[in-house]
């Protein structure tokens, strides 16, 4: 129909180019970084004896969210160690907890931002629907131009992916505590910091909560991904499955995923949930 | 009395261009063309008021009227558009963002809200210190002081108990008490008990005069509800339209509204419950003198025409009450003694109430008394005035306006 094709690739491929070229070092900072991170974490758990790990969880399952489901999470890890995929399923759980660890740091702030300024709210808003709407494998590209194969793409893809329920949710809790405790607040004296930390923040713990519950969903699910880029961890043996026909790797690594997720989300949900009952 | 806080000409307009309404509303237009033509609302217009120490101030008005907006402009929670908010001689529209916080927390106990405002994750005590603790006051200070307001407002032994743990009535004791920890003179009550059940609310009502006798704060106190306006205020303020149109205490308002608008809203108040002894009362015609003989006496009482006569000494302290027939019947039977010495034995009580007795408590008392008027005194038992039948059956009728009581 056209003669005349814009060159869409052409202008992202030379950004990304320029990116990298510019800011290499300051990307090969920040990559050392993140290693740093995920493989400490992944050492440190690994350090521990897989049944020594395996109570400490159970024990923080126990507490959050009842015997019953401490119990179901027994059963799942001695699962994974049984059928070979404790290191992987430490390795999965380091990717997360660092890219989630990143995801808190920026997106709490970037969501009380967005509650405090509806001009910041406004700008953030389509971004965030631009991360959310975008395919998740798209993330992958960039993410290995910047940081090549490996743990630390994957991290960095998780991140993105995981970010904007975070934001939104917690713009979401912050907005949406009562004008009369504000008001409360504002005619004893308190500062915008006060305001905060005393009041905004405990009122509105619960729905940030669940936007730290959603964003490591999200991640997890992007964790399995990532390993396309050899971020490791239970998504390359899924992978594996895929690629050589093996369904039965590949839905071993599946089910542990599962288990993760419902360690995972039963601990952080547990924790928005024993808040609330207080309110 | 001293004033405490002096409001002049303020008004606040919610809009983008309030200079424009403000001409508006100067040239005469109404707040509903300012909102229809500009689509800017008049939240207060030109309000000067002041408010005086130790006094219970009501905003009384229909939702819309603007009495909420008023009492949030004396603490700035909404900055006023023009006038001048002046508590203790100071400007406080002239504060800079830090003198404000620092002023709020020296001068405001915060403020109480209609649905309590307390913050759901903190302990009964911890809600109560946290005027303090934004203040920065060490722990075991706040703690103190916190357990003794607590114990003051009735909440003593819910210490540690959470929000969602508690009644309404529980709610709004642990926002008082919230106030009360922070030792500021001006208190803002925003329909504190309007969200109570009827019972709980005269409770609260009554708890709140109480209180109020002791700690003698200056209470400005927002409501919809006229009864309670009228009592606990001791000055009122009836608002409509964002300005305020009768200032004065309920007596003033129920007898002498400043217009149709007032006149329409005290119609249904129980006017019994209202006036007093002091709005009714009249002067006494002529009064006997423990030093006057019978015939003195029986002059005195012919010269008016009175069934009786009330007698005080000179320090016009209640002595009694003389009846005209008893005396008439005594002179008659001591005809011939030329110098008569007035019989002890003719003084009855006299029947009186105080000078601040409701017009109810006063019927009541009529109910039983066969003879002659009720004399009404102070609080040192003097005597103030006289209270004829005929006055209080009027005082009840509506159209009844009222000379200038006192």
């Amino acid at each position: 129909m056209f003669e005349y094709r814009i060159p869409l690739r052409d202008w992202i491929t030379s950004a990304v180019n320029y990116l990298e070229v510019k800011f290499g070092g300051f990307f090969d900072g920040f990559s050392a970084f993140i290693y740093f991170l995920v493989d400490n974490f992944r050492e440190g758990m690994l350090f521990l004896h897989p049944l020594v790990f395996m109570l400490l969880i159970v024990a923080i399952m126990w507490y959050m969210a009842g015997w019953k489901n401490g119990l179901i999470a027994f059963a799942g890890l001695l699962l994974t160690e049984n059928i070979g995929l404790w290191e992987a399923f430490i390795e999965t759980l380091a990717l997360v907890l660092t890219a989630e660890i990143i995801v808190i740091i920026v997106g709490m702030p970037l969501g009380i931002w967005a509650a405090r300024s509806d001009r910041f709210n406004s700008v953030i808003r389509p971004v965030l629907d631009f991360m959310q709407t975008m395919p998740a494998f798209v993330y992958l590209i960039p993410a290995v131009m910047f940081f090549g194969l490996g743990l630390v793409p994957g991290v960095v893809a998780t991140f993105v992916f995981a970010l904007p329920p975070l934001i939104r949710l917690t713009n979401l809790g912050i907005r949406q505590v009562p004008k009369e405790l504000i008001e409360a607040a504002d005619a004893f004296g308190a500062t915008a910091m006060q305001k905060l930390l005393k009041v905004q923040i405990p009122v509105a713990k619960s729905t940030i909560m669940a936007g730290v519950n959603q964003s490591i969903m999200l991640g997890l699910s992007m964790v399995v991904i990532a390993a396309m880029i050899g971020a490791g961890g239970l998504g390359e043996d899924v992978l594996r499955g895929i690629q050589r026909l093996q369904v039965g790797q590949g839905f071993e690594a599946g089910l542990i995923v599962v288990i993760l997720a419902i360690i995972l989300d039963r601990i952080t949900s547990g924790f928005g949930m024993k808040k609330s009952t207080i309110n | 009395m001293e004033e405490k806080i002096v409001l002049r000409n303020l008004t606040k307009i919610f809009g983008k261009n309030p200079a424009k309404a403000i001409k508006a509303l100067k040239e005469g237009k109404s707040k509903n063309e300012v909102l229809s033509e500009q689509n800017q609302i008049v939240g207060v217009y030109n309000v000067s008021l002041s408010v005086r120490k130790s006094e219970i101030f009501v905003l009384m008005g229909l939702s819309g009227s603007g009495k909420s907006t008023l009492q949030r402009l004396i603490n700035r929670l909404h900055e006023p558009t023009r006038g001048e908010i002046i508590i203790d001689g100071v400007d406080i529209t002239k504060l800079g963002k830090k003198d404000l916080r620092e002023f709020r927390r020296k001068n405001f106990c915060g403020m109480v809200f209609q649905n309590f405002a307390v913050l759901p994750h903190r302990t009964v005590l911890e809600n109560v210190e946290f005027g303090l603790e934004l203040q920065g006051v060490e722990k075991i200070a706040r703690r103190e002081k916190a357990r003794e307001v607590i114990e003051l407002v009735g909440l003593k032994g819910n210490e540690n108990s959470y929000p969602s743990q508690l009644s309404g009535g529980m709610l709004q004791r642990v926002g008082l008490a919230r106030g009360l920890a922070v030792d500021a003179d001006i208190m803002l009550m925003d329909e504190a008990f309007s969200a109570l059940d009827p019972l709980i609310r005269r409770q609260m009502q009554d708890e709140l005069l109480e209180l109020q006798e002791r700690l003698q704060k200056t209470i400005i106190f927002v409501t919809h509800d006229l009864d309670e306006a009228f009592k606990l205020g001791n000055r009122i303020a009836i608002m409509n339209d964002g300005e305020v149109i009768q200032t004065g205490t309920a007596e003033e308002i129920i007898s002498k509204p400043a217009n149709d608008y007032v006149k329409a809203f005290v119609e249904d108040m129980n006017r019994s419950v209202v006036l007093t002894a002091q709005s009714i009362m009249q002067p006494v015609e002529d009064t006997a003198f423990p030093g006057d003989g019978p015939r003195t006496i029986l002059r005195k009482i012919r010269k008016k025409g009175l069934t009786g006569i009330l007698m005080i000494d000179t320090r016009r302290e209640l002595k009694g009450y003389i009846r005209t027939s008893e005396l008439v019947e005594y002179i008659k039977n001591h005809k011939e003694k030329e110098d008569l010495q007035f019989d002890k034995a003719l003084l009855h009580n006299a029947l009186s109430v105080d000078e601040n007795m409701p017009l109810i408590d006063i019927i009541n008392i009529y109910s039983g008394h066969q003879y002659g008027p009720v004399a009404v005194t102070d609080e040192n038992n003097r005597l103030k005035g006289v209270i004829v039948k005929g006055a209080v059956i009027a005082a009840l009728s509506e159209s009844f306006e009222f000379d200038s009581p006192g």
